[in-house]
C-alpha cells in the first residue's frame, strides 16, 4: 500500500503550479506544449501514456488557478467517447471538445468540437449554432446548442457510465484545488491582520473554524485521490469511490471558501478579492451534473439494497474484487 | 501510489485471517468495548494467544519482543480485528504508550524489566496524567513526588485512569519541585500499583458501567530506579508518550467506525430508513471511507520519509465526532425502541450503550477544542492562543 504521489507526478504538480502562476490565461495549444493534452492518452493515440491520477494533478492545480478553458470538458468529458484518430489530435493540441450531456453545455466558448448523445450512442454535432450563456462563475460559462447536423457516431452510449465516473472525479479533485487556495488564503490573512492588537488568527473563534475547513478539505482530498486512482485502475470501486468523492469534496469545497470569505471579513465580500471567483467555482462545481443528494441516494442504495461495499479486501493478492453492491442503479450525469 | 496490498501484505493479512478465525473464542466475538475490556480471564488468554502467535506489538523492535514490522502490518492488523471484532489486547496502555515510552528514554535495565510483560498480557498498564485540576491542562500538575533515602514519596491524585484497577503499573507524571510551575519541575516516574498507599476507586459514568478510576496517591514510596527520563524533564517523557497515543491510534479508531457503519447499515436494512436517515447513512460511509484515505496518505508519508503526514492528526477528532453522529442516527432509526435499555432493547442494547458511551470520545485522549487547537498552531502554522 502507498498514497503518495511519484517524484514524477510531484515533478509535474511543481510545473502546472509554477506555469499556472506565470499564465494565468493559457491556450489549449499552451498546454499542449506543455504535454498536458496527452497527459492520460494511450502512446499509440499520440499521447504521454501516462494515467488519470496525472490527470488528476492537473484537474487540481487547474482548478487552484481558476484556469478558463476546455480542459475539463474534454478529457473529463469527451475523451472516453472519442476514437483514437481524435484523441491523437487531442494529444496534439489541434481539437478540444465538449460534451452536451444535458441542455446546459460547458466551455461552449472554448472548445473546438461538440459530441451529443443521441440514442444509443454519442456523436459529432456539426454546424450548430453556440449561444454562451452568462453565468455566476465567468471563468467556466456554459451554454446551448441549436440545431446542426448528427455527424459522425463516435462511441456507444454504454461509455456514459464511464464518463459519469470521470466527470465526478475530475471535479472532486479540482473542488480540492479551489478549496487549497481559499484556505490558504485565509489563514495567511488570520496570521498576519490585527485586531484587539492580536493577529486574529490567535481568537479560536477564528482559528476553529479554519481547522475545520482544514480537516473537511484533507478528507476530501483523501476520497478524491483515492477516486481518481481508482479510475485509473479500471478498479470496480470506482463509480462509487467517485460519486462519493464528488458528494464530500464539492461540500468542503463550498464551505471552505465560505469559511474564508468570513475570516476575510469585509475585504473578502469585495469584488477586488479573488476569493468570490473561487467561490463561485466552487458553486459551480455542485451545480453541475448529479446533485450531492443524488450521489449520496445511490450510495445509499448499494448500501441497503446492494451487498458489501466496505473496504477490507478479499484475499485475493492481485487487484480486482467484484462488488455485487457495485452493481449498476441510477445512472448519474 | 498503489492502494492495494503488496503481495507481503497481502500474505500477511491472509494467514492473520486465518489465525482469528481459527483461535477466537465465539464468546469474545463482537465486543462492544467499553468496561467489558477488563472482563474476565478470557481476555488475558486471547492476549497471551496473540502475543505468542507474534501479534502483539507488531511495530515494537524484535529486541523487545516485538515484531519489527513496519506500520502497514500494524494497520492491517487492526483492519482485520476490527473485521472480526475482535477486542483489543488487553495490554492497550502498555503496547501504544507506556512501552514506547520506555524504549525512548528507559534505561536497559527497565528495559529488560517491563517491556517483555507487556506484551506477553503478564503485567497490564494503565496512566497517570490528569489529575482534578490538571484536564486539558496537563502542565498544571500537582501531585508531588519528594525524593528521601533513595526514594520519591509520591503524594496526590490522578484521574480518568483506564485500566488502573486491574493494573500493575503506572506511568505517573509528578512535580518533584515544589517551587516550579507549569511544565520545569515535572518527573516521570513507573509506579507498582500493588505499593502501599495507592488506593483505586472507580468513577461511574453515564452509561452506568466504570472504565476510568480515580488513583489517590498517600505517601507511596518508589524507588529512585524507577525514575523515567531525569528529575525535572518529566515534560518531555509525558509528549512522548502522548505523541504514541495520538500517532498510532487512527487506524484502530478507523477500523471500530468501520465497524459501527457496517453495524448501521445492517441496522437500517433490518428496520427501515427513510430518505432524509438514508442520505445520512450514506454521508457517513462517505466520511469513514475519507478517514481511512486520510490515515493511509498519512501512514505512506510516515514509510517513506519517517515523519506522519500532518492530514494524520485529524483522525483522533474526525472519528470521535462521527461515533457520536452515527450511534445517534442509530438511535433515531430505533424510533421509540431507542428509549429501551440492555435486554429489554433490541440487539441487546447496543447501541443505547454505544450512543452514551460515545459522548466520551470527544473528550478522552485529547478534547477536540484541545485538538483544533493543535491543527490550527501546528499544521497550520496560526499564532498560538496561549
Amino acid at each position: 500500500m502507498d498514497f503518495t504521489f511519484t517524484p514524477e507526478q510531484d515533478a509535474l504538480r511543481k510545473q502546472a503550479r509554477d506555469f499556472l502562476e506565470a499564465n494565468p490565461e493559457p491556450s489549449f495549444a499552451e498546454l499542449a506544449e506543455l504535454g498536458w493534452t496527452g497527459v492520460s492518452i494511450a502512446e499509440e493515440a499520440g499521447g504521454v501514456g501516462a494515467g488519470f491520477v496525472e490527470e488528476a494533478v492537473l484537474y487540481e492545480e487547474l482548478g487552484r488557478a481558476l484556469y478558463h478553458g476546455p480542459f475539463f470538458s474534454t478529457f473529463a468529458l469527451a475523451l472516453p467517447a472519442l476514437p483514437d484518430d481524435l484523441r491523437a489530435e487531442v494529444a496534439a493540441g489541434t481539437t478540444s471538445w465538449t460534451l452536451a450531456l444535458g441542455p446546459l453545455v460547458p466551455d461552449l466558448d472554448t472548445a473546438d468540437r461538440i459530441a451529443t448523445v443521441g440514442g444509443d450512442g454519442i456523436y459529432e454535432l456539426e454546424g450548430a449554432e453556440r449561444e454562451v450563456l452568462t453565468t455566476t462563475d465567468e471563468t467556466r460559462p456554459l451554454g446551448v446548442v441549436r440545431g446542426g447536423t448528427v455527424g459522425r457516431r463516435l462511441a456507444d452510449s454504454t461509455v456514459l457510465e464511464e464518463i459519469a465516473t470521470r466527470s465526478n472525479a475530475a471535479l472532486a479533485v479540482e473542488a480540492c484545488g479551489v478549496a487549497r487556495r481559499a484556505l490558504e488564503l485565509a489563514i495567511e490573512y488570520a496570521a498576519s491582520r490585527e485586531q484587539f492588537g492580536k493577529k486574529i488568527g490567535v481568537y479560536q473563534a477564528v482559528a476553529h473554524p479554519l481547522a475545520d475547513a482544514y480537516t473537511q478539505l484533507e478528507l476530501a482530498r483523501s476520497l478524491a485521490l483515492w477516486a481518481a486512482w481508482c479510475v485509473a485502475e479500471g478498479d470496480e470501486r470506482a463509480r462509487i469511490a467517485a460519486a462519493a468523492a464528488r458528494a464530500h469534496a464539492t461540500e468542503a469545497a463550498v464551505r471552505v471558501c465560505e469559511t474564508s470569505i468570513q475570516v476575510h471579513g469585509g475585504i473578502g465580500f469585495t469584488w477586488e478579492h479573488v476569493l468570490h471567483r473561487l467561490y463561485k467555482r466552487a458553486l459551480w462545481i455542485q451545480s453541475f451534473g448529479p446533485s450531492t443528494t443524488r450521489l449520496r441516494a445511490e450510495i445509499a442504495a448499494a448500501l441497503l439494497e446492494g451487498g458489501q461495499v466496505f473496504h477490507v479486501p478479499d484475499l485475493r493478492p492481485e487487484h480486482g474484487r467484484p462488488d455485487p453492491a457495485l452493481a449498476p442503479t441510477t445512472q448519474g450525469g | 501510489m498503489d492502494l492495494r496490498d503488496t503481495p507481503e501484505e497481502a500474505a500477511f493479512r491472509a494467514e492473520l485471517r486465518a489465525w482469528i478465525e481459527t483461535n477466537l473464542p465465539d464468546e469474545l466475538r463482537g465486543h462492544r468495548g467499553g468496561a467489558m475490556r477488563f472482563e474476565g480471564p478470557e481476555l488475558r488468554a486471547w492476549s497471551k494467544a496473540l502475543y505468542e502467535a507474534g501479534y502483539a506489538g507488531l511495530t515494537w523492535p524484535k529486541e523487545y519482543g516485538g515484531g519489527g514490522a513496519p506500520y502497514t502490518h500494524q494497520a492491517i492488523f487492526l483492519e482485520e480485528m476490527a473485521r472480526a471484532e475482535a477486542p483489543p489486547h488487553i495490554g492497550v496502555i502498555g503496547i501504544g504508550m507506556a512501552g514506547p515510552t520506555i524504549m525512548a528514554h528507559g534505561t536497559e535495565e527497565q528495559k529488560a524489566r517491563y517491556l517483555a510483560p507487556i506484551l506477553s498480557a503478564d503485567e497490564i498498564w494503565c496512566q497517570g496524567f490528569s489529575e482534578p485540576g490538571a484536564g486539558s491542562d496537563l502542565a498544571g500538575v500537582r501531585t508531588s513526588a519528594r525524593l528521601e533515602d533513595g526514594h520519591f514519596v509520591v503524594d496526590g491524585q490522578k484521574v480518568w485512569s483506564s485500566f488502573a484497577h486491574i493494573a500493575d503499573f503506572c506511568i505517573l507524571l509528578t512535580r518533584s519541585d515544589p517551587e516550579s510551575t507549569r511544565h520545569a519541575g515535572l518527573t516521570y516516574l513507573i509506579v507498582d500499583m500493588h505499593s502501599p498507599g495507592v488506593e483505586v476507586r472507580p468513577l461511574r459514568q453515564m452509561t452506568g458501567e466504570s472504565e476510568f478510576n480515580e488513583i489517590f496517591f498517600n505517601s507511596v514510596r518508589v524507588p529512585v530506579e524507577n525514575l523515567l527520563g531525569e528529575v525535572g524533564g518529566g515534560w518531555q517523557v509525558a509528549m512522548t508518550t502522548l505523541l504514541h497515543e495520538r500517532g498510532t491510534l487512527g487506524f484502530a479508531l478507523q477500523a471500530a467506525l468501520e465497524v459501527q457503519v457496517r453495524k448501521l447499515v445492517a441496522l437500517a436494512r433490518d428496520r427501515g430508513a427513510d430518505p432524509l436517515q438514508r442520505d445520512r447513512i450514506a454521508r457517513e460511509w462517505i466520511e469513514m471511507q475519507a478517514l481511512r484515505y486520510t490515515n493511509y496518505r498519512s501512514l505512506s508519508q510516515l514509510m517513506k520519509t519517517g515523519l506522519p503526514g500532518p492530514e494524520g492528526s485529524i483522525s483522533k477528532l474526525v472519528w470521535s465526532e462521527a461515533n457520536q453522529r452515527v450511534t445517534k442516527l442509530a438511535l433515531e432509526i430505533l424510533g421509540p425502541d431507542a428509549a429501551l435499555a440492555e435486554e429489554n432493547a433490541p440487539y441487546g442494547g447496543y447501541w443505547q450503550y454505544q450512543q452514551l458511551r460515545s459522548r466520551g470520545n470527544t473528550i478522552e485522549a485529547g478534547t477536540s477544542e484541545v485538538l483544533r487547537n493543535i491543527i490550527a498552531e501546528r499544521v497550520l502554522g496560526l499564532p498560538k492562543s496561549r
